[in-house]
């Protein structure tokens, strides 16, 4: 790939990266002008205490003042203190980071099953095997993920108890190594299946159609001209052209996944990035969700960008070679 | 135009999937309409229900059973339906409106400012849409508007890219260079010619963007940022789940909304396609 | 010898608006070193009868007659034998070299792939055939690994004939090879195509819609018309001596280069070519006809000897009819 193509995608990224970041810290500050002031109303503290809580949370100056101040912060990697507990922001987020990656990342590649599906799909279209897929498609996209959540927790856990109702390991539970991992796994399939569903349905579509534009293609009618069997059409002339468009989706889909997983998160109990914002919410701990917001982002920005870079190594036309 | 129009029509109304769809939206629209007049805000209230049994499955007088505080969960559904449908719409059409303009503008005027729209829009494509909304929401008062709001702003980029495509598809096109030669004038660009090959594709797009921000004001509000004093399916559920109704087995609490989402989404998607079927020759054989 | 040989074809295609017609009775043969051009409008059906020859017609076609290959009937052909036939015992050189290639695979790979399909040669070997075939039609050699994208117009069309010959077919069939490329471009490919049939000695079938290509390239020529062939002939002598009016009025469309009167007066042909599923009665072309007598509109003509190896389906032309032969 050439070099300008990645720096330019990198730079991209960089420059939405800083606009996040803009976009964040002045976000939070044109409503709540002193929060401090709301939050601690009852609590009889002296000027001075409160004065104190402003700096430690970064309140105190003038709007551009906080803003320098913000950003230094951010550069040390201080994200500032949770209004709830007053822990550090990060370290409530590195606690939580390892469970939504096991989460998302579980969902997604069972997600990605669509992918396969779609191209069958696409390539036999009008076919029952289509119908149906397409049908069902359809109705899992429709479906608020925490829905799908609930329907699930009552039928297979609260019902039948094939699973546990919520969270990565049980309340006091002592296992360890492998028996650990086993539970841990146990716990995880209802939510990730549970979120796959909610957004399988996007790559199959995706997928579907990205089949149905190929297979018009006219390279397609000279591969079958020079003898290879439609099997090998497909795998490779029709499939690796129709991988395109689905690298696009992924990255966008990267950031439905994470945002479903705070819905589901909740909905099992799963401690991980989801459920420290649904807490986050409800207070409104805005330090946390300033920090959350920030970290969500960051990673959308850098899956889109790997999805960049992948489609530019597929695809020679794009990435100035 | 006006044989178009009732080409298109009778296209669709060939189409069965898309008629059943049309129908269920009409009948959820009626029923968001229909209900202050089959009952009324204080028959949800609770300090009104604390006769009714709570947490009752179906019966005869509760279609669809009660809550934990005896409200009727029909009722709550059919109340809801007004909350649902008219922030799905209202966010849709803010959303729309924004997409078209930002759109138009960028794709006809070219240069500078369409290089920063894009620029702009390009960012808030990339982040991801659900925490921007979460955030907004709850740095603003809890509301209604606010739902409307917060939803339109996420979402018009979509629709703004789509739009700036077609105006630059349409612009290349021979018949406008004609007709700037012959003197006419930006505003009358848009107007005659511009603007009537966009909007089959907007309304298209408009369509299947009101699914997205149902889905939206449903996860926002299970989310506890919806408006307090108001009843939607998405509160419905969360009040469900936070009552235990999924562990108590209390199905008929926590499936009904649910289910509505799923039909009122469903037909807004189903027909939104076959619309974008019939309006954009290309894609009939989807 | 005679390599291809097409019997009676009728292809047609089915709808959701009902069945098209676009072959209806054609018959030809192109023997060994022989070349055969292929004239018509678009829509007159001489891409289907490119597409049949090695039964590249959609699923659900009907196709009724018969297509040898070297004496064998590909129509009647296994799957397996069809798939050894194919490139090997015809090839197709396509238009539109951008569309045609594969746009994310190099274009060495996609001459490689071919020839490793149906000979038992290695990698390394199967790269050596694909840079001699390059060269051979004027490419160098490092073009290898370059994408579709990365050539010009005419380089591709290069590669694709490149392509056809990679596995040393008997039957070339081009389909409208040089249509998309600038004029000077376009005398090179065809110079190049020329030159090619002669070293292999192929039966080259060049089908197109620009008359004065062929008279230079192909020794006989067909005219075709709404689904039929409406005159056959040694190519010059049906240039410029037509028998059929459509003739007429297709070599009258292009000016010949050093007769001043020709280029100021192109006679343009009032009308459009039928559409295949909606046909006229009687002799299709005797609604844009000037030469049409009323029993045109009754009967349909079939092809009558006009001298020579000449035919053409006319009620002017000959008394006599001439059964189902061959050119």
């Amino acid at each position: 790939m050439r070099r300008r193509f990645v720096i330019g995608k990198v730079l991209g990224a960089l420059s939405t990266l800083v606009f996040v970041v803009i976009f964040n810290f002045f976000l939070f500050r044109v409503v709540n002008d002193d929060p401090i002031n709301s939050l601690f109303r009852g609590r009889n503290l002296t000027p001075d205490q409160l004065e104190r809580l402003r700096v430690k949370f970064n309140l105190e100056g003038t709007k551009w003042e906080q803003f320098v101040a913000y950003v230094q912060q951010l550069l040390r990697g201080d994200l500032g203190y949770s209004l709830k507990s007053s822990r550090p922001v990060t370290t409530v987020i590195s606690e939580a980071l390892w469970p939504t990656i096991l989460l998302v990342g579980t969902s997604t590649l069972i997600a990605m099953v669509g992918i396969v599906i779609g191209y069958r799909a696409g390539w036999r279209r009008g076919s029952t095997f289509d119908a149906t897929a397409t049908s069902m498609s359809m109705l899992t996209y429709s479906m608020p993920e925490y829905w799908i959540g609930m329907v699930a927790l009552g039928v297979f856990a609260a019902s039948l108890g094939w699973f546990p109702v919520g969270g990565l390991n049980d309340a006091g539970s002592t296992l360890t190594g492998i028996e650990r991992m086993l539970d841990q796994l146990h716990h995880l399939i209802l939510p990730a299946t549970v979120l796959a569903i909610a957004y399988v349905g996007e790559y199959m579509i995706v997928a579907r159609s990205a089949m149905i534009d190929t297979s018009r293609e006219d390279y397609l009618q000279l591969a079958r001209a020079k003898g290879l069997r439609e099997a090998e059409v497909r795998k490779h002339h029709a499939q690796p052209n129709a991988l395109l468009p689905v690298v696009s989706l992924s990255a966008i889909n990267f950031g439905f996944i994470l945002s479903g997983a705070i819905a589901v998160e909740s909905i099992f109990s799963w401690p991980g990035i989801g459920q420290q914002t649904a807490f986050a919410i409800s207070g409104p701990d805005f330090p946390m969700l300033q920090g959350l917001f920030l970290m969500i982002s960051a990673a959308v920005i850098l899956a889109n960008l790997a999805a960049d870079l992948l489609y530019g190594y597929l695809d020679p036309r794009v990435a100035g070679r | 135009m006006k044989r178009n129009v009732s080409s298109a029509w009778r296209r669709l109304a060939s189409d069965k999937l898309a008629m059943i769809s049309l129908f269920v939206l009409i009948a959820f629209i009626v029923m968001a309409i229909v209900t202050p007049w089959v009952s009324s805000r204080e028959d949800i209230n609770p300090v009104n229900t604390g006769d009714n049994p709570t947490w009752a499955s179906p019966s005869r007088e509760f279609l669809l059973g009660t809550d934990y505080l005896g409200r009727s969960v029909a009722l709550q559904v059919m109340w809801g339906s007004r909350v649902s449908l008219f922030v799905g719409l209202a966010a849709t059409l803010l959303t729309i409106v924004i997409g078209t303009l930002v759109g138009i503008t960028a794709g006809f005027f070219g240069g500078w400012g369409d290089a920063i729209l894009m620029r702009f829009t390009d960012w808030f494509l990339v982040i991801p849409f659900l925490p921007t909304a979460i955030v907004l929401a709850s740095v603003l008062e809890r509301s209604i508007w606010t739902i409307v709001f917060v939803i339109g702003i996420t979402s018009w980029p979509s629709t703004a890219r789509l739009v700036r495509s077609q105006v630059l598809s349409v612009r290349s096109r021979l018949y406008v260079d004609r007709a700037r030669a012959l003197g006419a004038g930006r505003a009358h660009l848009i107007r005659r010619h511009i603007f009537p090959n966009v909007l089959p594709l907007i309304m298209a797009s408009t369509t299947l963007a009101v699914p997205i921000s149902i889905l939206t004001e449903t996860t926002l509000s299970f989310l506890g940022l919806g408006d307090p004093t108001e009843v939607s399916w998405g509160s419905i559920l969360n009040e469900a789940r936070q009552k235990g109704a999924v562990t108590r087995g209390a199905w008929w609490y926590y499936m009904p909304p649910g289910v509505a989402i799923v039909m009122v989404v469903l037909a807004f998607t189903l027909f939104g396609r076959a619309l974008e079927t019939v309006l954009d020759p290309r894609l009939r054989e989807r | 010898m005679t390599l291809l040989e097409i019997r009676d074809l009728h292809v047609t295609y089915r709808s959701e608006r009902g069945d098209v017609p676009a072959v209806r009775g054609v018959n030809l043969a192109v023997g060994e070193g022989d070349t055969l051009g292929l004239a018509g409008e678009s829509g007159c059906g001489k891409s289907t009868i490119a597409a049949s020859v090695l039964r590249l017609l959609p699923k659900g076609t009907d196709v009724r007659g018969e297509v040898l290959l070297g004496g064998e009937d590909v129509y009647a052909m296994k799957p397996g034998r069809l798939r050894a036939v194919r490139w090997t015992g015809a090839a197709v050189v396509f238009q539109g070299a951008l569309h045609s290639l594969n746009p994310v695979k190099k274009v060495g790979w996609q001459i490689e792939e071919a020839v490793l399909l149906h000979t038992k040669v290695s990698g390394k070997a199967a790269r050596a055939r694909a840079q001699d075939l390059l060269v051979r039609v004027g490419i160098p050699a490092d073009r290898l690994d370059h994408y579709p994208h990365q050539m010009s117009g005419g380089q591709r069309q290069r590669v694709l004939i490149a392509l056809a010959l990679a596995c040393d077919p008997h039957v070339l069939i081009a389909d409208e090879p040089t249509t998309a490329l600038d004029v000077m471009v376009q005398a090179q490919v065809l110079a190049l195509l020329e030159e090619l049939q002669r070293e292999k000695a192929l039966a080259l079938l060049f089908i197109t819609h620009d008359l004065s290509v062929l008279t230079h390239t192909c020794r006989r020529l067909a005219v075709m018309y709404a689904g039929r062939i409406v005159e056959e002939g040694p190519s010059e002598l049906v240039f410029t001596d037509p028998q059929h009016p459509y003739s007429r009025a297709l070599a009258a469309a292009f000016p010949t280069i050093g007769d001043a009167t020709s280029r100021m007066n192109p006679q343009g042909l009032a009308g459009d070519p039928p559409d295949p599923a909606a046909l006229p009665t009687g002799c299709p072309f005797h609604i844009r006809c000037a030469v049409a007598t009323p029993e045109c509109a009754t009967v349909d003509v079939a092809l009558r000897d006009a001298g020579g190896e000449r035919r053409a389906a006319c009620v002017h032309v000959g008394a006599s009819h001439v059964g189902d032969g061959h050119v």
